[in-house]
């Protein structure tokens, strides 16, 4: 009997923690039934929150951020970092793209999102991540200043090839005082993502 | 009556018995996060609370603390799956603080040292008591915080309360940055309890 007790004691407590396990369970299931359908709409409209302003006017319902198509160097997009292409749908067909690449600038790499449609046109630009001259080269930045913005609506059809350059360069677009390489290097990438969004159609396979 | 005041004051837990102080120092940069976190902790602590007490005939000692951490640990993640579905900024600001309540040892102190002895009613009225006490300290020193660092009182508010209009309110221009930063936190909470003493005299007397 005395042998016997300690296990019957261990027995029980087991049975005791898995019922325990059990309400825990259940206790965690009831409140993902609650919210999971929140959660997940909320995680949504982050998302959307994060593309709008680089897909503006284009209309789409769904954008996967979670499984981007990577596209490793050397490829001919901007930047020798892998590239991410985000597509934004609308009823399960591709409207647009948004293009993750690096421009070369003047300290480093600068991280930029492009959206482009399916006609090939910019709609928005923004930097994510860079490290340009503070009070120089951060106007490329949405939060000093709109210049960033003049991208939207150009395509390579309504800016011819010369230009995509800046206007001291005999090109189309602004610079802005106390910086030359950073939105030389920017108004590079976005023509150069357009020239490959134009070899890689968003409805077709061409290359 | 003597839960109520042990809770809230001659107890408390942020004040008094000095447990839970990594949330209390590291999430109190701001009056809204801190009620935040306080309404959580408050929550956690109260159904823990009532369920230990319910179970505490069938806990025998070597099960206990098990069958604690499994409780609060589903608690804590009920209320984090609550907060980012019904309030995701203050879900995203709390952000790991809001998990890590699983780890506040004035929980596992109440379950143990209070509810797994004391009927459901009165495991009930202790962890309603200890969760405001911790969120009343909580919350002071966000304000404390707030004030003197960003120079705003209650910003984000509308964040907390769905639809409310207000965006907190302004009362300097700029603020002393060291509130803000760790340093801060234990000036506040040293302010608090300074203030303590003054009231009660020192701890543990």
């Amino acid at each position: 009997m005395n042998a016997e007790r300690p296990n019957v004691r261990a027995g029980l407590g087991t049975l005791k923690l898995g019922l325990f396990a059990m309400l825990a369970a259940a206790i965690v299931a009831a409140a993902w039934q609650v919210t999971h359908e929140r959660i997940a709409q909320n995680e949504r409209e982050a998302q959307r929150r994060l593309f709008a302003p680089v897909l503006a006017g284009v209309a789409f319902d769904t954008i996967d951020l979670s499984a981007p198509t990577v596209i490793a160097p050397p490829h001919t997009l901007p930047g020798e970092t892998p590239a991410l292409v985000y597509t934004a749908t609308l009823s399960e067909q591709p409207v647009a793209r948004v293009f993750e690449v690096d421009a070369r600038g003047y300290n480093g790499p600068i991280r930029m999102m492009i959206g482009i449609d399916g006609s090939n046109t910019v709609t928005g630009v923004r930097v994510i991540a860079h490290a340009e001259t503070p009070g120089l080269g951060d106007a490329i930045e949405i939060t000093r200043s709109e210049w960033i913005e003049t991208f939207r609506g150009k395509s390579l059809q309504n800016v011819a090839v010369d230009g995509w350059r800046l206007k001291r360069e005999g090109g189309e677009f602004d610079g802005f005082t106390g910086a030359s390489i950073t939105p030389h290097a920017v108004v590079d990438a976005v023509f150069v993502t357009l020239t490959y969004a134009r070899r890689h159609p968003l409805n077709g396979d061409a290359t | 009556m003597s839960i109520w005041r042990d809770g809230l004051w001659h107890n408390n837990p942020g004040i008094v018995q000095l447990l839970g102080l990594c949330p209390l120092l590291a999430i109190t940069n701001t009056a809204v996060n801190a009620i935040g976190l306080a309404v959580a902790t408050l929550f956690v602590l109260t159904c823990s609370n009532v369920l230990v007490s319910f179970a505490r005939r069938a806990l025998q000692p070597e099960i206990r603390i098990p069958a604690y951490v499994l409780i609060i640990a589903a608690l804590v993640t009920a209320v984090e799956m609550l907060f980012h579905a019904f309030s995701p900024s203050l879900h995203a600001r709390l952000g790991i603080f809001l998990p890590l309540i699983v780890t506040n040892c004035a929980i596992v102190a109440r379950a143990e040292a209070f509810a797994s002895r004391q009927p459901p009613h009165r495991a009930l009225a202790d962890g309603l008591a200890h969760g405001l006490g911790f969120g009343w300290v909580l919350i002071i020193v966000g304000l404390l915080r707030e004030a003197i660092g960003s120079g705003t009182v209650f910003a984000g508010l509308n964040q907390l309360i769905p639809g409310a209009t207000t965006t907190g309110w302004v009362i300097a221009d700029s603020g002393l940055l060291i509130a803000l930063l760790p340093p801060g936190a234990f000036f506040a909470l040293a302010l608090v309890l300074v203030a303590r003493n003054v009231i009660t005299g020192p701890a543990g007397e």
